[in-house]
């Protein structure tokens, strides 16, 4: 015993370090361990399993690749994988755009930015939920705004349910979804752009080149690590996004909103088929695993061919 | 001369920026108003005859009614009842994720910024990964987990999720900030004799004050902002529902009581709001010194 205990004792400072470092980050790393990284597995396991309600403690049989083959093999998957990537790049695609254009206004030398910046800001603090309340209303057929505006402007004729309509439901919970997005989106931008050191577009400015030239050969470039790290974690949350459609439409109408998270929590929690929704999150984890090799891959060969820094470390 | 802009630019500056802003806001605007309006207007259309658009005062009208008044903000407590109870909770959530977190986080912080130790890099990626995996996925060894404790329909059942997945952003954003406190005084306390405990908590901790409001901020906007999808999960008690669940006892079978509704999350969004309000200049520019490339 007292040999055991001997063994693990720091000898040198480093060694003291490390074991005082660690000894810090344990209790952290526990709940990581336990809320996280336990779950993971159990996802995993569940889903070669028929676990339901009744079983999901124990009991569950052992079904191979059953699940994987119902889930893949199943008549809506495609179109859900593919409404999934599309809502992903879509939404991603305007926040990057509109964040890169609000924070570029945000930055510019103009009087009552501070009130500005700060007015921006709402959508990400009020919680999901609440916000998607307010859209809600906004989307309404007969009373909203929206369909009231359109409907006025001959846009429309009649009144116009947002959400009731395939296309025009998932359109509406993208709009949404860049709302509540953006702000955060365009904080991160504005601050990687103040970061820029003054005297490059100082250079610039005496050597005759115009904004536009300017926003583009030294901005740009400059704020591209932020640029690719926002859009990466972006992708991962847009991907992940529940409460936005949940709340807008359920997946609906006829499935036209169903991502594949949306899938996973109507398989799983609604109908408690515990293994099945198992698989669907598994494949969650999967597809957005590939996607972020992927994504950080290409971003390497452009890193190398352009000389960006890459993903910021 | 390079920020000065022509009359034309500034025009265009501030034009953009009053659109980008409106779309922010037009939902809480259209919120509140909804809130003012009385069901018989809010359910009240033009008549417009077939064939024919609506006309601009036929539209405006339905941002005006000589019956607004603050009478929604009056009747849904009597619609729903246990509605202070639902804000009590949502806040109550909220403050006890932002502490049981901050806990876990200050000292995990703390190592990461101080020292240079085996597996510091590996086991820092590990904690951002965490980022891909958000409640959703994990949600049925979740319900497992707080079912095998005893935790489901309580308030931990929304509690431990919470902390779990704000864990890592916070390490993240208080590291930066502790990154900046400089080193020699905590070697000073060293050279006095003080201990390393006794240093993070007498000398780290009072710098570290203005970057801990912030972490904690940030946790508790994060904290108050998710607990939509835990709670509709993991709790069916009403006692412990947080606002954004609560807010569903508002849509009836018959109708729903949209100037209810709003009123209530518009009250229900106070509390962070005012936090926010207070704070937002510490906020901002402490969310974001963490981002900028030194």
């Amino acid at each position: 015993m007292s040999n055991l205990i001997q063994m693990f004792k720091p000898k040198t400072k480093a060694q003291t370090t490390t074991l005082f470092a660690w000894a810090l980050i344990a209790p952290a790393a526990l709940v990581m361990f336990w809320v996280v990284v336990w779950p993971l597995y159990e996802t995993f396991r569940l889903s070669f399993t028929n676990s339901t309600l009744g079983t999901l403690m124990g009991g569950a049989e052992y079904v191979g690749w059953e699940n994987y083959e119902k889930a893949i093999g199943g008549r809506k998957f495609p179109s859900i994988v593919t409404r999934t990537f599309y809502w992903m790049f879509l939404s991603v695609g305007l926040k990057v755009v509109l964040g890169l254009i609000g924070a570029t206004l945000l930055a510019s030398n103009i009087r009552g930015r501070g009130i500005f910046r700060a007015l921006v800001m709402p959508p990400w603090i009020v919680p999901i939920a609440i916000g998607c309340f307010g859209w809600l209303w906004l989307y309404n057929g007969h009373f909203g705004l929206l369909s009231n505006f359109a409907e006025m402007a001959g846009i429309t004729d009649g009144p116009y349910s947002f959400l009731a309509y395939k296309q025009s439901a998932f359109y509406s919970a993208v709009v949404t979804d860049v709302w509540i997005g953006t702000p955060m989106v365009t904080l991160f931008f504005l601050a990687a752009m103040q970061g820029v050191p003054r005297d490059l577009y100082e250079a610039a400015y005496v050597d005759g080149a115009s904004r536009w030239y300017r926003f583009r050969r030294i901005t740009m470039p400059q704020i591209m690590p932020t640029v690719i790290s926002m859009a990466l974690l972006s992708a991962i949350w847009t991907f992940n996004s529940f409460e936005i459609i949940w709340i807008l439409t359920e997946g609906g109408p006829r499935g036209a909103t169903t991502t594949l998270i949306i899938d996973t929590f109507k398989t799983a929690i609604f109908s408690y088929k515990f293994g099945a929704g198992a698989t669907r999150a598994v494949l969650v984890c999967l597809l957005l695993g590939v996607f972020s090799l992927i994504y950080l891959t290409v971003l390497g060969w452009v890193g190398k061919k352009y000389g960006y820094a890459g993903v910021q470390k | 001369m390079m920020d000065k802009y022509s009359l034309l630019q500034k025009i265009g500056i501030y034009t953009s920026i009053a659109l980008f802003i409106t779309f922010m806001l037009l939902p809480f605007v259209e919120m509140f108003i909804a809130s003012l309006r009385p069901l018989t207007h809010l359910f009240s259309r033009p008549e417009v005859p077939v064939g024919e658009t609506m006309s601009f005062v036929d539209f405006m009208s339905r941002f005006w009614s000589d019956k607004m008044s603050f009478q929604a903000y009056r009747d849904m407590w009597v619609t729903v009842p246990q509605l202070p109870r639902y804000i009590f909770n949502s806040v109550f959530l909220a403050t006890a994720v932002t502490f049981i977190s901050l806990c876990f986080v200050i000292p995990a912080a703390y190592a990461y910024a101080r020292f240079s130790f085996k597996g510091k890099s590996v086991s820092l990626t590990l904690f951002l990964a965490v980022n891909m995996f958000t409640g959703a996925v994990l949600l049925i060894p979740l319900y497992k987990l707080l079912r095998m404790y005893g935790l489901l329909n309580t308030y931990w059942a929304m509690i431990i999720p919470g902390v779990a997945f704000l864990i890592p952003q916070g390490i993240w954003l208080l590291k930066t900030f502790l990154e900046k406190i400089p080193y020699e005084l905590e070697e000073a306390a060293f050279v006095d004799g003080a201990s390393r405990l006794y240093t993070l908590r007498r000398v780290i901790l009072p710098l570290a004050v203005p970057g801990l409001i912030v972490v904690g901020i940030a946790i508790f906007i994060g904290a108050y902002a998710q607990q939509f999808l835990f709670a509709i999960t993991f709790n069916q008690n009403r006692d412990y529902m947080p606002l954004p669940a609560g807010i569903f006892e508002f849509i009836g079978y018959q109708t729903v009581l949209w100037n209810e509704m709003m009123a209530a999350s518009l009250v229900g969004v106070l509390p962070v709001l005012f936090i926010f309000l207070f704070m937002q200049k510490h906020l901002i520019a402490g969310l974001t010194s963490g981002a900028v490339k030194e």
